[in-house]
């Protein structure tokens, strides 16, 4: 950066900053006025006309640093995008294991480097298929997985040790991860091959998405578990994705998303160093997760700024040494809840400038989400446009060939510091406010992102907030044919079966025993409850009947709503 | 002066999404109505339970999970056996175009997917209540 540091160097810029503003700004604000009296970010960060060195002055040049280098403002590797694409990871999961494999293989064939598995609502919150609470939900929203059959059906013909999956799931997280290492090693892997992740980031589910059972301390005993079983068994896996992107589509404001989400990854890692494990043990594993919103240059700052924040929170409050543990590392989706309904077809549109600022920010996977995602789960067709969004980036657009090529920007390097200054000042009113766990339970994070997800629907009602289609260029007769994704109904039936089978032809007396043990683990806080899952499942026991079991002792987390 | 609007606002099933109900519970409360929220998580029984507790004139269900085909007849029904079918059903959140005159045949007033400007939500409503008249 060549910030100004000579005082002669500063005021000779200052100087023709105010003549440029009194000479030729000021003659044509007289001929025409802008378009807004004050401009602002989506997050609501004001913007000026324009920027200058003097806007960077206060940014240390070591800040800013070079890509691979601490504190990754620039990127967490020397080469970036110029080795290795980012990974692209179209996510899904619908019907059975069987409908999710053909899903995968055809995304697969069509050039896609990463798995990413989407399950049903039942699954997600840990109910069996043939639960009262699961009717009309099963394979609807995302794969149904019940037992270990389920996932050998899903993951049928695909080289768990060839290709990254990632799985979208949080409060029965530990569960999919057993039945994961169950199936690696009843086809021989190697455990320490296998490079995936696992959602398992519960914080945010009390804060936003609302995917919870248990109480909040067994649920983060329960991620600490998945965390240090993984550090011990897993070299190449990421235990945990601590995610951002629901925290934004749930309403939550771009400086929010990340300062929140700071906030759970330091929860979980003062709760796996209270075990005695090294930082730099399970800290390069922790992998993020953000939404990449519309405001293209907000979006690019918010990732830099990210990765900055978190070197210095590893670096400096837990002692980190090695580069691994402070480089941030993190998968991207564009944001789902700024698709629209009318005019579906835009959506290709605002997907595709969403992933380019994904790109230019340094995101090390990315998922696109099609254009008929307003109307339901998408269809091949839509996952295919997706798809090839990252592909034309990728491979026409040449913007792959240089690191960071905005940085040294005056505004991204500007709005990147002031978001790392807002997301420390964030962070210490948490703590000052006595933590996070304390404040989700008070609703604070959850009534700071109801606030901004109501003035945002304010903001589209008067038009303040421009949405092509919805409330500007709006087509009043439209005519929409568009074929959606079909819900077959035989799902349901097809799912029971097998589960059925299995409960059939498993060892009972063995899976009650090894319920009974789980208890016992489970009461005792010391112990890891990973092992124990995975003997269960490796016998046939389903996902119900471990969350059921482990009910029986932590019972049941409910809110209380705030808005 | 008439007694405000009472609505009960309900989350049906597994699905977690709650952003855009709380942004309706606001705006409704905003415009002077009783809002009751019943929060996540909740079977048919509990919600048509609360709403004839509660007396409430409009029952608002958010969906977005896709299981809105299994959930809102079973809430009709249920409707109909307490006595209180002059419940005002209006269903928010992503359902399909293709089940929007299914639902409205089952006795579904009105539905507010996503988009719906929240004064729209408001005037939707009073004038819901207006057509049906005193009880």
């Amino acid at each position: 950066m060549n910030a100004p540091t000579d005082p002669k160097h500063v005021a000779a810029l200052q100087q023709q900053l105010e003549l440029w503003e009194k000479d030729e700004v000021a003659s044509f604000l007289k001929k025409q006025p802008e378009r807004e009296d004050q401009f602002q970010t989506h997050g609501g960060f004001p913007v000026k006309r324009t920027y200058t060195a003097l806007d960077v002055a206060d940014t240390p040049v070591e800040d800013i640093g070079l890509p691979g280098q601490y504190p990754f403002t620039r990127g967490p590797y020397p080469t970036m995008y110029r080795s290795r694409f980012w990974t692209m990871r179209q996510i899904a999961g619908f019907g059975t294991g069987e409908d999710t494999n053909k899903r995968f293989k055809y995304l697969i064939s069509q050039g896609q480097t990463g798995l990413s598995t989407d399950f049903d609502m039942p699954t997600l919150m840990g109910y069996d298929s043939d639960h009262a609470m699961s009717e009309g939900e099963v394979g609807r929203e995302g794969v149904a997985v019940d037992t270990l059959a389920d996932m050998e059906a899903l993951f049928d013909g695909i080289g768990l040790e060839n290709i990254s999956v990632s799985m979208t799931i949080n409060p029965t997280a530990w569960i999919l991860l057993a039945m994961y290492i169950v199936l690696a090693q009843e086809r021989g892997n190697d455990l320490n091959r296998l490079s995936g992740t696992v959602q398992a980031d519960i914080l945010k589910e009390y804060m936003a998405q609302k995917e919870y059972i248990y109480p909040i301390a067994p649920s983060v005993r329960i991620v600490r578990d998945c965390i240090t079983y993984c550090a011990e068994n897993m070299k190449r896996y990421n235990p945990i994705n601590i995610s951002g992107y629901h925290i934004s589509e749930a309403g939550a404001s771009p400086i929010h998303e990340v300062a929140f989400t700071m906030a759970n990854a330091i929860t979980y890692v003062e709760e796996v160093l209270e075990t005695g494990m090294d930082v730099d043990a399970f800290a390069p594993r922790l992998a993020f997760y953000w939404v990449c919103q519309s405001d293209f240059f907000e979006e690019i700052a918010k990732f830099r700024a990210s990765r900055r924040v978190w070197a210095k929170i590893m670096k400096e409050r837990f002692g980190a040494k090695k580069p691994e543990s402070m480089r941030l590392r993190f998968h991207c989706q564009t944001a789902a809840a700024t698709l629209t309904k009318p005019q579906y077809k835009v959506n290709v549109m605002r997907t595709t400038v969403q992933a380019l600022a994904a790109v230019l920010g340094g995101a090390q996977s990315l998922h696109t989400n099609g254009m008929d995602e307003a109307f339901a789960i998408p269809t091949e067709e839509a996952m295919k446009i997706a798809l090839r969004t990252q592909q034309v980036i990728a491979d026409e657009t040449g913007v792959a060939n240089v690191i960071d090529p905005l940085g040294g920007s005056y505004y991204l390097e500007n709005l990147t510091t002031e978001y790392e200054t807002r997301i420390f000042a964030i962070l210490d009113e948490v703590r000052e406010r006595g933590g996070t766990i304390k404040l989700i339970e008070e609703g604070w994070f959850q009534k700071n992102i109801s606030d901004f997800a109501y003035e945002t629907a304010l903001r589209k009602q008067s038009g303040s907030k421009p949405v092509i289609g919805v409330n500007k260029y709006v087509e009043s007769e439209e005519n929409v044919d568009i074929e959606t994704h079909p819900y077959d109904p035989d799902t349901a039936k097809r799912q029971i079966d097998r589960l059925r089978h299995v409960r059939a032809t498993r060892d009972e007396t063995k899976v009650q025993k090894l319920l009974d043990e789980l208890l016992v683990i489970a009461r005792d806080e010391s112990r890891n409850i990973m092992p124990i899952t995975i003997e269960l499942v490796r016998n046939g026991a389903s996902m119900g009947d471990i969350v059921e079991k482990l009910r029986t002792i932590w019972g049941t987390y409910r809110e209380t709503p705030v808005f | 002066m008439s007694s405000p609007i009472r609505v009960l606002l309900a989350k049906v099933g597994l699905d977690g999404h709650d952003r855009g109900v709380k942004v309706v519970a606001r705006t409704l409360r905003d415009a002077g109505m009783d809002v009751i929220y019943t929060g996540l998580h909740r079977t048919p029984e509990e919600v048509v339970h609360s709403a004839v507790q509660e007396d409430v004139d409009v029952l608002g269900i958010s969906l977005l999970s896709g299981a809105h085909m299994t959930i809102c007849p079973r809430i009709m029904d249920l409707l109909r056996e307490q006595d209180a079918e002059d419940t005002i059903v209006v269903v928010g959140g992503v359902v399909p175009d293709d089940d929007v005159e299914p639902l409205k045949k089952m006795g579904v007033k009105d539905l507010l997917l996503q988009d719906t400007p929240p004064n729209q939500i408001v005037e939707t409503l009073q004038r819901l209540v207006a057509e049906r008249g005193p009880r």
